[in-house]
């Protein structure tokens, strides 16, 4: 694969990370109105997120063995910038149809954000092992690729982390931010798809 | 396995740090907790018994007075006393943020026959409002150790109605982002009664100030405002009250109000409706709440 096309991988597999942790602080956001601020609200959406991701990683690493391409990949952001939607348009009903019907306020956090949260960050979670897959053209260079694959993603995390509570939410509303998750994952998406698709060296 | 000087740095500034401050001659620390949400600590400093989340002295909650259990001793809760004025008998009272129960105390003092329902996110606070605050709860008072915004929405579906609302959730240090916001407003709005008076211990600088008031004012109009270290909010559904019925009512509470330091030569030049927000202010909604953000230093 060259370079300019490893370096795509790379992107994706940051902005993924961006995105994930994004979307994880403006989730507490997002329920406080229904379900409050308290601790039990907060553990429901890091085991959301935790369930999500490591159902992603087993998929995506599962789904990495079937030809592998990078348009494939994009396919996979596109798909979490698709299964993010929801939360922008429905998720305002959606919560008030749970906070009308489960009174307790713990397993009614769970399900919120089981419902909203877990079918985007499970597709973002397929991302890495699959990017590792795409990475991976020789057995010696197989860990490090994983490594520095690891490094963006987290540091990616790291960077949607430290942005989000810092600065976007003073500037925009968390529909804007959404929104705006949404386009870059579709730009980043829609532009690799552009690239000839090559398949991966077995 | 040995511990790094980093964790020991650390295991001083966690544990010993915020127990120096209350450790000053002077100042005898009865009780201290860390509980889900923050430190408490209890203390007892020139004749007053304290609560403070924090390790300065200077950030405290709530307290009472050793000498006189039953005085209002911040100058807040004594211009939250003022939203009586607004409406002199409320029968059903919702008080939103317990600190030491001071609040629920008076009301239940003033008002034996009132129902008042107090929500306290912390059940520590609880504990220890009944435990170093002498807060007991009458026969008419229930107690909910919950978020105050679930429960407010809870209270909205069973159309609860108040006569009062008291909304003392905040502190200098940590506000609760989604209580301040115009649609949270807008509930609390839905639950008053006809004549039902809201009075908000908010913020009375920094930048938060503009947006906060021009988020009272989406919701509610014109308010009016009482300014001491803290601002206080007070509005009536159905209208605010002229100033003749004002100090006609404070006439008729003035002895009643006299136990808890409550005086209406101090309160009323107070009762003001205010303005000066810029026209433009950003309001605060639950899709924009940078509430402590702004409530930073800039």
């Amino acid at each position: 694969m060259p370079p300019a096309r490893q370096l795509l991988t790379y992107l994706i597999a940051g902005w993924s990370g961006y995105y994930v942790m994004a979307i994880e602080l403006l989730s507490g956001r997002i329920l406080a109105p229904n379900f409050g601020n308290s601790i039990y609200v907060w553990g429901g959406i890091i085991t959301v997120f935790m369930v999500a991701l490591s159902v992603g990683y087993l998929v995506g690493g599962q789904l990495s063995v079937f030809a592998p391409t990078q348009g494939k990949l994009a396919a996979l952001l596109l798909a979490a910038a698709a299964a993010t939607l929801p939360i922008v348009i429905v998720g305002e009903p959606v919560l008030d149809w749970i906070f009308n019907r489960v009174h307790d306020p713990r397993y009614a956090s769970l399900l919120a954000s089981s419902t909203l949260f877990f079918v985007p960050t499970a597709v973002s979670g397929m991302v890495s092992p699959y990017a590792v897959r795409l990475l991976a053209t020789n057995l010696r260079a197989t860990g490090r690729s994983a490594g520095l694959l690891f490094f963006v993603s987290t540091f990616g995390s790291a960077a949607g982390t430290i942005l989000t509570s810092f600065y976007m939410v003073l500037w925009f509303e968390i529909n804007q931010i959404f929104i705006g998750m949404i386009v870059i994952s579709a730009l980043i998406g829609l532009a690799t798809l552009g690239f000839r698709d090559v398949r991966v060296a077995a | 396995m040995s511990v790094s000087p980093l964790k020991r740095l650390l295991w001083v500034l966690a544990f010993v740090a915020p127990l120096a401050a209350a450790t000053d001659p002077g100042i005898e620390v009865l009780h201290r907790e860390r509980s889900l949400y923050r430190n408490i600590f209890v203390y007892e400093e020139e004749g007053l018994r304290c609560m403070s989340f924090s390790r300065t002295t200077t950030a405290r909650q709530s307290c009472v007075s050793l000498a006189e259990p039953g005085k209002l001793v911040f100058n807040y809760a004594r211009m939250m006393m003022a939203a009586l004025y607004l409406n002199p008998a409320p029968q059903r009272i919702l008080i939103l943020g317990l600190g030491g129960g001071t609040l629920p105390t008076a009301f239940q003092r003033l008002f034996p026959s009132a129902a008042i329902d107090a929500v306290e996110i912390d059940s520590a606070v609880v504990r220890v409002a009944r435990k170093f605050f002498a807060f007991e709860p009458g026969p008419d008072t229930r107690v909910f150790e919950e978020d105050g915004r679930v429960f407010v929405k809870r209270m909205q579906r069973k159309s609860a109605k108040y006569d009062l609302i008291v909304l003392d959730a905040f502190d200098h240090e940590y506000i609760p982002e989604h209580m301040l916001t115009r649609e949270f407003l807008l509930e609390v709005k839905s639950l008053l009664a006809d004549r039902g008076v809201l009075a908000a211990n908010t913020f009375s600088v920094s930048k938060l100030y503009d947006h906060e008031s021009a988020t009272y004012y989406s919701v509610f109009g014109d308010f009016f405002g009482l300014k001491q270290n803290n601002r206080v909010i007070l509005w009536r559904s159905g209208g605010l009250l002229a100033k003749s019925d004002i100090v006609r009512n404070a006439d008729l509470l003035e002895t009643k109000l006299a136990p808890f330091g409550v005086d209406k030569t101090w309160l009323l030049p107070q009762i003001e409706v205010e303005h000066g927000w810029p026209p433009a202010t950003r309001l605060l909604t639950d899709q924009f709440s940078p509430s402590n953000l702004l409530n930073g230093p800039h």
